[in-house]
């Protein structure tokens, strides 16, 4: 009797039973997976639900309503949309938005690939984990602060002047970021300066993943660093180049902070981008519904330039 | 490789949508706290009849013994703008005085507030004190206490006229006059500073009586080698450029049409042939170079920072840098007021209340409206506006006029103040015509004036299209 009652026993925890019932609790047990699993998903989700996806949904329903953020909202339908596509000045921000792509994002893609191969045919040792760390330092310096401070370096009487004075370039001594032409170009410097290491850091992790008897067998047959670059390199490196592109367009498109501490969009409206107009039209002008119209365009905006690069990136995989 | 590129779309979606979510985050973000504290959508109703139930409210301690802050401890919630020391102080001797009130004071810059006013004032918390950074739209959605029944309680409407107008709303969203919708701790003036060193090195002996004299002064300036004006005009500033050319307005044409246009009086324009004189005046002097060729990128500090150090004759600037110039040019500085274009004729001056309001459901309004009468008539509190501030307190007609520091540049600019009060040429300042005209419409037009973008007509016309556009919404 008590045999049998301990193989009953047994049985009741993993029931050796036929094919039909197994099924059922292999079933079971990957239910209760899936439920587990969910259950450690939920805090992560319910505060990105909270904290993303409603706040995303509200923007887009308050795009649709005129609004000031106190009193009853009215509904204008896509009225705010025309406004943005009407106003010159919105449509500006846009346009600077897409010019500030080009010291975002071309700028320290190709350079950080430069300085990426050149770090890792070059300097491998003590030499490249130092210009590593040179390179990467502006990603962990506070925006607002080195906005601060580029702003005094780029001023009338500020360092990048007085370097040009000692070189003889009297003529070229400007106030940067009050002048019309070189206002964006000297905020898209910040922005390379702010990228660069980002990209280079990404692009050397990538490059280290690449077989090195790769590049062993082009040395072999006497290619120089160029072509090593050209064909093993970049092509290798097309899902790396492709993060680095992603990140740093919604940078350039999404600014905000280094623009709104240099130049606040000034001078005119020279260095405004969608992010600075959102911003005083929600806060300033308590235009709640016309910056949200703003915001979610520039959403769609980023979606449709991004989406390319990433299709792009993904096709070498496959 | 399936399974790998899958996870990896999966990583690169997350990345975007993270990036997206910063990317629209100014929006979503602060909508959604203005969505949950304002009742907007749930409650209209709600938000509609507590205003005037509140603004009801004084009428009955102002029958019996006057509002005050009687004799049970009250802490006064309050909302005080950063860097200026004033209210802090008022705040201490007003304790000392009234040992039964303490207080709450938050703090936050200017600009933040401007932000975040609305959402102080309809949030479940409303301070019993803060500074305004505009009025207007706040006293229009029911959110700021009508004073006008403290007015009548404490006595403020028989004080000399100009004072309270700048802060009276009327029905139809005009300022200037209607109701009294906040108060000033004191009313700050605006002119122009001279360095005196310089001043004698060009031969000035006194200060121009006409336009013309001042003109020819800034042409001096530059013929000796000096900077004529200091001035700022860096977009995270504000264009600093508003003081003259709000000056030569006044000095061309009567101040009326440009205090109509800043109260928002129905069919009132900027755009007058006055204006442009004096928009054409300012243009001839930026392209005479009497301003520093960098001044789209000099904020408001740097400028006074220059001014201090000997770089420039003349600044515009108003009397709350005071204690600034004070500190850096001891006895090196003057003012005067800008002189009017015919000699003889009255100088005009931008004037403008330090202006704080109450909440319309504010639990202590009436010990707030107290304060208020206590820093216009107090003599301690008169005196640290003074000192503190460097602006004139206000207040009653007969009341003392503080004792200013011998040599300070705050006797020059208090002495200014009664002959602007005589000739009734006070003007409120053309950047607070709207919340947002200072950035949206002087602020990038000047700066384009200043890099030979716009011309004086185009200027005009430029800001008072933006005027409308942001009065029609």
């Amino acid at each position: 009797m008590t045999i049998p009652s301990k193989s009953t026993v047994t049985s009741k925890k993993r029931p050796a039973a036929p094919a039909l019932s197994r099924w059922i609790s292999l079933n079971r047990v990957v239910r209760r997976e899936t439920i587990i699993g969910w259950l450690f998903v939920l805090p992560a989700l319910l505060m990105y639900a909270a904290f993303v996806l409603l706040p995303l949904l509200l923007s887009i329903q308050y795009s649709f309503f005129r609004w000031d953020g106190i009193t009853p909202m009215t509904w204008v339908g896509l009225k705010n949309y025309a406004t943005v596509l009407d106003d010159p000045d919105l449509l500006g921000t846009i346009f600077n938005a897409f010019r500030l792509v080009v010291f975002f994002s071309f700028i320290p893609v190709t350079l950080g690939l430069v300085v990426a191969s050149i770090i890792h045919r070059v300097a491998t040792g003590r030499l490249g984990a130092v210009a590593r760390t040179v390179l990467f330092l502006p990603q962990v310096i506070p925006l607002v602060a080195a906005g601060i401070i580029w702003g005094w370096l780029l001023a009338l009487p500020g360092l990048i002047n007085q370097i040009l004075k000692s070189v003889g370039l009297d003529a070229l001594t400007r106030a940067w970021l009050g002048d019309f032409d070189w206002a964006l170009p000297a905020v898209g410097f910040i922005g390379v300066w702010v990228l660069l290491g980002f990209c280079t850091v990404l692009l050397l992790t990538g490059i280290t993943k690449v077989d090195p008897s790769l590049y062993e067998s082009a040395r072999i047959d006497g290619a120089g660093w160029f072509t090593e670059f050209v064909r093993i390199t970049i092509p290798l490196l097309r899902q790396e180049i492709g993060v680095c592109l992603t990140v740093t367009v919604i940078a350039a498109l999404a600014a905000f902070d280094i623009v709104y501490v240099t130049t606040a969009g000034g001078p005119g409206n020279s260095t405004a981008v969608p992010g600075i107009q959102i911003y005083i039209l929600a806060f300033t002008e308590q235009r709640i519904g016309l910056a949200s119209a703003l915001a979610v365009m520039l959403m769609v905006l980023v979606l449709v330039v991004i989406l390319p690069i990433q299709r792009l990136s993904r096709e070498t995989t496959s | 490789m399936n399974k790998k590129s899958v996870l990896w779309s999966l990583a690169s979606l997350l990345v975007l949508t993270s990036m997206l979510l910063s990317a629209c985050g100014t929006p979503a973000t602060t909508a959604a706290p203005a969505a949950t504290e304002a009742p907007a959508t749930d409650a209209p109703t709600g938000a509609a009849t507590e205003p005037p139930a509140a603004t009801e409210a004084p009428t009955e301690p102002a029958a019996a013994a006057g509002p005050s802050c009687g004799t049970d401890p009250v802490v006064l919630n309050a909302y005080f703008e950063t860097g200026f020391d004033i209210p802090f102080k008022l705040a201490d001797e007003f304790t000392k005085q009234y040992p039964n009130v303490t207080w709450d004071i938050k703090q936050d810059q200017f600009t933040n507030l401007i932000n975040a006013t609305p959402r102080l004032l309809s949030g479940d918390n409303p301070p019993d004190l803060l500074r305004l950074p505009t009025m207007v739209s706040f006293a229009k959605q029911g959110l700021l206490m009508n004073l006008d029944d403290y007015a009548t309680a404490f006595g403020w409407d028989e004080w000399p006229v100009p004072q309270l107008n700048q802060n009276r709303v009327a029905e139809d969203g005009t300022r200037g006059s209607g109701s009294l919708y906040a108060m000033g701790l004191n009313y700050s003036l605006t002119g122009i500073y001279y360095n005196k060193e310089l001043a004698a090195q060009i031969g000035m002996t006194e200060p121009p009586k006409t336009l013309a004299e001042f003109d020819d002064l800034l042409a001096k300036a530059k013929e000796t080698g000096l900077l004529p004006i200091m001035q700022w005009g860096s977009a995270k500033s504000g264009m600093g450029l508003a003081f003259p050319l709000q000056n030569l307005m006044a000095a061309y044409g009567p101040v009326e049409p440009i205090n109509d246009w800043i109260f928002q009086k129905p069919g009132a324009t900027i755009d007058t042939p006055e204006n442009l004189e004096a928009a054409q005046h300012l243009e001839q002097w930026i392209k005479n170079s009497y301003f520093p060729p960098d001044i789209n990128a000099i904020e408001y500090t740097d400028a006074n920072a220059r001014f201090g150090k000997g770089e420039g004759v003349f600044i515009f600037n108003g009397d709350w840098q005071n204690a600034g110039y004070d500190t850096d040019m001891p006895g090196n500085v003057g003012f005067f007021l800008m002189p009017p274009v015919e000699s003889g004729g009255s100088p005009a001056a931008m004037s403008a209340p330090l202006t704080y309001g109450i909440a319309a459901n504010a639990k202590n309004a009436d010990c707030a409206a107290f304060f208020f009468n206590w820093v216009a008539t107090n003599d301690k509190a008169r005196q640290i506006d003074v000192n503190i501030g460097g602006s004139n307190p206000g207040g009653p007609a007969d009341a003392t006029m503080p004792s200013v520091t011998a040599g300070s540049i705050t006797n020059e600019t208090l002495a200014a103040g009664p002959v602007i009060g005589e000739a009734g040429t006070s003007m409120d300042f053309i950047a607070n015509a709207t919340s947002a005209i200072f950035a949206q419409g002087w602020t990038p037009e000047l700066q384009k004036m200043v890099g030979g973008q716009q011309d004086a007509a185009g200027l005009l016309k430029a800001v008072q299209e933006e005027y409308l556009r942001q009065l029609e919404q």
